[in-house]
């Protein structure tokens, strides 16, 4: 048995959610023993694959970096893990957008199936998976040969940073005239990433405005915190979806979550009731959001935000 | 331009779900269904771009039991001109979903391929991806903007931390995500005319494709139920709980 992992990278970075899934591969090769590869992709990523080697529990990086791949697409990148993955019996990488967007077409191309989001390893072949936005757990077994999963990076412990595994080169190279990267927008911030954040505040509904959101950077500036939001905030206009937490938007496990004008709709609490330490603000006392909260605060956000910022 | 637009019945996204108590699944009799959000997002994507001038014909299409007919005839009284019904009452994963639709993909030749990014079932994100890999095609997933512009098709997407934006070669497949637009709702007279458009019934077995999976469910459960805590009186209680009882400050 032996996994293939791809990593999650930008800008020259290893994302955080790489050591996460050695972590959930290292559960599956526990019972059995087996290598652990990370693949990483891209153009001028020698760092990417140094921080890889860190990692614990990682035997090889293999890197392909090649101009063609500088925007990892998913044409290319499928077709190069189709190329590699048959010295191995699993392809695992984080439910990433990259990782959504890639895996089931590398599970497609070797007429697979893959497992979308695991939360539990059971064994090789058995795993738990959130189904029906988290409201049921589904355990199941793969027969297939090759095992493509992406993992729910919240569910596993990152592994440490004190390996040093063997980089070496893949020159396999996949042209692509199908699909061309023409541009990219990426939300400048100088807070954590909402899905790697310690502490996460989200507003609501409750909110009234995108205006009003300015509330909670204070806060989030005092902790550290990423900003997040509900669907009803977004549907509402006052925020962007890639601040979305939920369901649809993004799953998030932080120590703290601290929700403020959210209601607590089915479809938020998939992406939050992980969190440890679940905080709650809302005016109106019998918000479904205060069922799940460790501490609920019945109050008007406008008054108690600012009293909060100052108190902190 | 022929869009071909794939649809799913699934429980109504405000239905609470239950688990049946054998564990063996979800429980789904006498469950209000409906189309899959996703799937209502693409349906009217298609359907702007037909009243746009740039489709000429919108075809809709299930994978599904004898009663998704319904989400057909949805589709059609929001404006698609035919449906396709590959009907099984089998349970179908994602995978044979694909290799159905990349049979209808083949014997239609549509320019442009339009589905929900996932189904708020299984929640599995896969289908549009694994349609794209079999047909060859390349694809713009989690779609917020979709711009046809010549035998080119401009695609924003959705990534973790904001927007990319690709250029396609037509034809393509295309997955929604919840920006790209606001669906209506199907007007009366429409969901009249709708019976009356034409509905083409197939089989997985005429189309050539098994649909047994190698992936087996053991067992369904539902998730940990997590505890109510407190309500605190004020923030100086909160900011002294969370610091001295939760040590999360």
């Amino acid at each position: 048995m032996s996994i293939l992992i791809l990593a999650d990278h930008h800008e020259g970075q290893l994302g955080a959610a790489t050591a996460h899934v050695v972590a959930a591969a290292q559960q599956i090769t526990n019972a059995s023993g087996g290598a652990i590869d990370v693949l990483v992709v891209g153009e001028n990523v020698a760092a990417v694959a140094e921080a890889a080697a860190q990692l614990d529990g990682v035997t090889r990086v293999r890197v392909a970096d090649h101009a063609v791949y500088a925007h990892q697409l998913a044409e290319q990148l499928g077709a190069l893990l189709a190329a590699l993955a048959d010295d191995y019996s699993h392809v695992l990488s984080s439910a990433s957008t990259t990782g959504k967007n890639v895996l089931p077409r590398l599970a497609a191309l070797k007429d697979v199936s893959q497992l979308s989001d695991i939360i539990g390893v059971e064994s090789a072949d058995t795993f738990q998976r959130p189904i029906y936005a988290g409201n049921a757990i589904a355990t199941v077994q793969s027969a297939d040969p090759l095992k493509v999963i992406t993992v729910r990076t919240s569910a596993f412990d990152a592994v440490a940073e004190s390996g040093s595994a063997a980089i070496e080169a893949v020159d396999i190279v996949v042209e692509n005239a199908l699909s061309a990267f023409v541009g990219e927008e990426l939300a400048q911030s100088e807070r954590p990433e909402l899905g790697a954040a310690k502490v996460v505040i989200s507003g609501g509904r409750g909110m009234g405005s995108g205006e009003n959101f300015k509330l909670l950077e204070g806060i989030a500036d005092k902790l550290g915190a990423a900003i997040g939001a509900s669907r009803a905030a977004v549907d509402a206009g006052f925020v962007p979806n890639d601040m979305q937490v939920g369901q649809t938007g993004k799953i998030v496990a932080p120590e703290l979550y601290i929700a403020v004008g959210i209601s607590g709709a089915i479809q938020h609490l998939a992406g939050m009731k992980d969190s440890k330490v679940i905080v709650a603000i809302n005016k109106d006392e019998d918000a479904p959001i205060f069922q799940v909260a460790d501490y609920g605060l019945v109050g008007d956000l406008f008054e108690v935000l600012p009293e909060l910022e100052s108190k902190l | 331009m022929k869009i071909l637009v794939a649809v799913k019945r699934v429980i109504d996204y405000n239905v609470k779900i239950r688990v049946k108590p054998d564990n063996s699944d979800v429980d789904l009799t006498n469950v209000k269904m409906a189309m899959n959000p996703f799937c209502e997002i693409a349906v009217e994507e298609a359907v702007r771009l037909k009243e746009r001038g740039v489709a000429s014909e919108v075809v809709a299409v299930t994978v599904g039991p004898k009663a998704a007919q319904e989400q057909l005839r949805t589709a059609l009284a929001l404006g698609a001109d035919r449906a396709i019904h590959v009907e099984t009452e089998a349970k179908v994963e994602s995978l044979a979903v694909a290799k159905l639709l990349a049979k209808v993909v083949e014997a239609e030749q549509p320019q442009l391929v339009i589905l929900g990014k996932q189904a708020i079932d299984t929640d599995n994100n896969q289908t549009g991806q694994m349609l794209a890999a079999l047909t060859g095609l390349p694809q713009g997933t989690f779609a917020s903007a979709v711009k046809v512009d010549g035998d080119k098709l401009q695609v924003t997407r959705e990534i973790d931390g904001g927007l990319q934006t690709v250029d396609l070669s037509l034809p393509a497949i295309v997955t929604t995500d919840l920006r790209l637009n606001e669906p209506r709702y199907a007007k009366l007279p429409d969901i009249m005319k709708a019976k009356k458009k034409p509905l083409d019934t197939q089989t997985p077995e005429a189309l050539g494709v098994e649909v047994a999976s190698k992936v087996t469910l053991l067992k369904v459960e539902p998730p940990a139920e997590r505890q109510g805590g407190i309500k605190v009186g004020s923030v100086d209680e909160l900011v002294d709980k969370l610091k001295n009882e939760a040590k999360v400050l």
